[in-house]
């Protein structure tokens, strides 16, 4: 009875992600059998800036003593870049569209992967998106032993081994989740963090705090601004096809 | 439908409802208590344990034969329940509860966690072992270098790598690198094909990952895989120790100067389990310490006695103290002080006077009424104290030391020799070591890491150590004496039989 309701629901290009982890799963091993039910998209544009308002934290150091071929990568302490700003502005914030998209819409997940990089014991990028049923390619650059876990809670998690450099593993994710952490045990201060989309509509803000999400169909959407330490926030922006609007966020004990 | 209908009528009305969800009940009245009401991990007795119970509302398992990240098959969760998981809280239930029982678990466990409903398990093909030898297990010692196990199982196995103290499970309490040593406490189990599939499936929610991604890559074959989990096979003994309960002191000419004096293999070594101590309030639920293995020799003057145990720790150690903060977050305690790292600590305690038909002070350090004789070793400062204790931590010294120690630690593994003369100079104070006799000993041990002190620690019951006699002359000259004996008495019946024969030359047709 299941398996006939979601065969009328593809016919009616209405699988949604609520149609379970199970279809999303074939997704992804098997193309793009949902381009069929592909949502809308447009020529609109979002774009803003985050902005990190008073003193920034300092990072912590890493002690990489124990991994010279880590710490030879540096020329000086490492630190881990949990919070990075630059001249005020505030980067590795994940964008996306939260909602405003037709209810079920669903994106053919790209063929190309989405690579994270083991480098110098630290992730690269640490903040990163992809959507479901796309790769994730883990790559580890690093001559020692990394271990690569994934600890969701929506989606099925892994903990793959990746001792050698030049290795690399991929994996897929069934369902939306933002965000779903990763981390290395044997260097216990790697962390990164992915965010499973079900759209193409987020990014991650560069360097000078900057970001854009293009594409999308006009619309009013609600947008949401993640960090890992700084949390959560989000704004409402109603765009026009081929109309650009602006969405800033301000994060800091001064925001 | 009708079937259904049919079994309803069948069963009687007040156990139709009990019935309704198969495994409910069984769960209830036996797992809930630790695993939770909805399964959730969080029982009434979940906060006094390391590792935590499972919560099965995540759908994570340790121990599969699946892939990283995949559901465990339903043989697989039977095993746990069937087997237990060594070395935790989790008991095996084969002996307690029916077939059906256990398989109705299975399926109660399965309905707390929405993704086996919507996943199904992805099986690993295992193989089997290929055959083993001195040469696979040192192929086996290369690979694990090479994959850099020792980064949390460190150089020896024992659990001491340098990544130990920071390792956390999925919900962030801590969790020790197994100690390899001990094959009894592994989860999976101890066979090479049980240690080789957990490295192919890794354990889910630990920090341990699948080399399966290593194999298909072809970082590693699969046979260098198998060759890891011989060698981890090897670190442990075969069989699982055996507990005795008298330690027998070797007479010796010459006693070890050192813990690693190699005269010490000619010692046999006992091992002596060790358990939390629950019993007096603060309490210590999660202990480092499960077990010490104890030599002993006399050489007729004097008696030493070789403990030796495996802790990750040199305590204290500010690397550790990230452990420490979270060991502390994470299990009960009943004292509400700051949690402060102390040193390492090894006690031994004797009843003060020894007497074989007495029965020994009570086993947790004594009574005011009848205290023991404490031999108290600590790591930092690296000494031993003696005197008298009137209970845990109630201890007083002695006037004088009369023991010599040295210590050692080397890769996860304290060493303490602890040697003093047989006859103690205040003999009401101290107990006499007799050869021939029978002295009442018992441990203590403290991991300072983890917070451990005289009091939270792990205890043994009262074992007791035997000092050899040395072997009366007679017991080598009435052999001689008996051999001689019957040696000519042979030759005189042959002699006689010969002699016989000549004179009776036909005896033998006679006889025929």
């Amino acid at each position: 009875m299941k398996r006939i309701t979601t065969v009328l629901l593809s016919g009616l290009f209405l699988v949604g992600c609520g149609g379970g982890g199970g279809d999303a799963s074939g997704g992804g091993e098997g193309g793009t059998p949902a381009a069929a039910a592909t949502g809308p998209t447009g020529t609109a544009t979002i774009t803003g800036s985050i902005s990190f308002a008073g003193a920034a934290p300092a990072n912590p150091a890493i002690d990489m003593s124990e991994e010279q071929a880590c710490r030879d990568k540096y020329q000086s302490q490492p630190t881990n870049p949990q919070v990075v700003v630059n001249d005020g502005k505030l980067a590795n914030v994940f964008v996306y569209v939260k909602s405003g998209l037709p209810d079920g819409a669903t994106y053919p997940a790209p063929a190309a992967p989405v690579v994270l990089d083991q480098d110098g014991c630290l992730y690269h990028p640490r903040v990163l998106g992809i959507l479901v049923g796309q790769s994730l390619e883990i790559r580890n650059s690093d001559p020692v032993l990394h271990n690569i876990k994934a600890v969701p809670t929506v989606n099925r998690g892994f903990n793959i081994s990746q001792p050698t450099a030049g290795m690399t593993s991929s994996r897929t994710f069934n369902s939306p989740e933002v965000m779903v952490p990763l981390e290395c045990n044997v260097h216990g201060w790697m962390n990164a963090y992915l965010g499973v989309m079900s759209h193409p509509f987020f990014a991650v803000s560069a360097e000078d705090g900057t970001f854009t999400i293009s594409g999308l169909p006009a619309g009013s959407y609600e947008i949401e601004a993640w960090h890992e330490t700084q949390g959560v926030k989000t704004m409402s922006v109603t765009v026009a096809d081929g109309g650009s609007a602006t969405a800033d966020f301000s994060f800091g004990p001064s925001a | 439908m009708t079937r259904r209908i049919l079994l309803l009528l069948l069963v009687p009305h007040g156990a139709a409802a009990a019935q309704d969800t198969p495994g409910k009940a069984t769960y209830e009245r036996w797992c809930a208590g630790c695993h939770g009401d909805a399964g959730a991990g969080d029982g009434e007795a979940a906060s006094y344990m390391l590792p935590r119970p499972r919560d099965f509302t995540k759908g994570v398992y340790q121990v599969r034969t699946t892939a990283s990240g995949s559901l465990p098959t339903d043989a697989d969760l039977r095993r746990v329940i069937d087997e237990g998981m060594p070395g935790t809280a989790m008991p095996g239930w084969r002996t307690r509860l029916s077939e059906r029982e256990r398989n109705d678990l299975v399926s109660y466990l399965k309905s707390f966690s929405r993704f086996f409903q919507t996943d199904t398990p992805e099986l690993l093909e295992l193989g089997r072992a290929p055959g083993g030898g001195a040469d696979a297990i040192a192929e086996g010692r290369q690979v694990y270098e090479t994959l850099e196990c020792f980064k949390c199982h460190g150089q020896a196995g024992r659990g001491d790598g340098t990544s130990a103290p920071t390792l956390t499970d999925d919900d962030g309490h801590p969790i020790r690198a197994a100690d390899l040593t001990k094959a009894r406490n592994f989860n999976g189990g101890a066979a090479v094909e049980q240690i080789y599939a957990r490295l192919r499936t890794g354990l889910d929610g630990t920090p341990m990952p699948s080399f399966s991604d290593a194999v298909t890559s072809s970082v590693i074959t699969d046979e260098q895989l198998w060759r890891v989990a011989q060698y981890v096979r090897s670190l442990s003994p075969q069989r699982q120790p055996a507990v005795r309960e008298v330690i027998r002191a070797h007479l010796v000419p010459q006693l070890p100067a050192s813990p690693d004096d190699t005269a010490w293999a000619g010692a046999e070594a006992y091992f002596v389990p060790l358990v939390g101590q629950i019993i007096v309030a603060p309490r210590s639920f999660a202990p480092t310490v499960d077990a010490v293995w104890v030599r002993a020799m006399h050489d007729g003057e004097r008696l030493a006695i070789r403990i030796a145990w495996h802790d990750p720790s040199r305590s204290p150690d500010p690397v550790w103290q990230e452990w420490l903060d979270r060991v502390a977050a994470s299990v009960h305690r009943d004292d509400t002080t700051g949690v402060v790292q102390g040193p390492d600590r090894l006690i031994l305690q004797f009843p003060v006077s020894a007497s074989p038909d007495a029965e020994p002070p009570f086993f947790l350090g004594g009574s005011s009424r009848r205290p023991v004789h404490v031999w108290r070793w600590e790591s930092e400062p690296d000494r031993v104290q003696e005197g008298s204790g009137a209970g845990l931590g109630q201890f007083t010294p002695g006037p004088a030391s009369q023991t010599t120690h040295a210590s050692r630690f080397d890769n996860g593994e304290w060493q303490v020799q602890i040697t003093r003369a047989l006859t103690p100079v205040d003999t009401a104070a101290a107990p006499v070591f007799t050869p021939g006799g029978l002295v009442p000993l018992a441990f203590v041990a403290a991991d300072g890491s983890s917070g451990e002190n005289e009091v939270q620690g792990s205890v043994s019951a009262w074992y007791a150590v035997y000092l050899d006699i040395p072997t009366p002359g007679r017991v080598f000259v009435q052999p001689l004496v008996a051999a001689v004996f019957t040696a000519g008495l042979g030759l005189f019946v042959i002699l006689r039989a010969q002699r016989r024969e000549r004179g009776a030359p036909d005896s033998h047709a006679e006889a025929s």
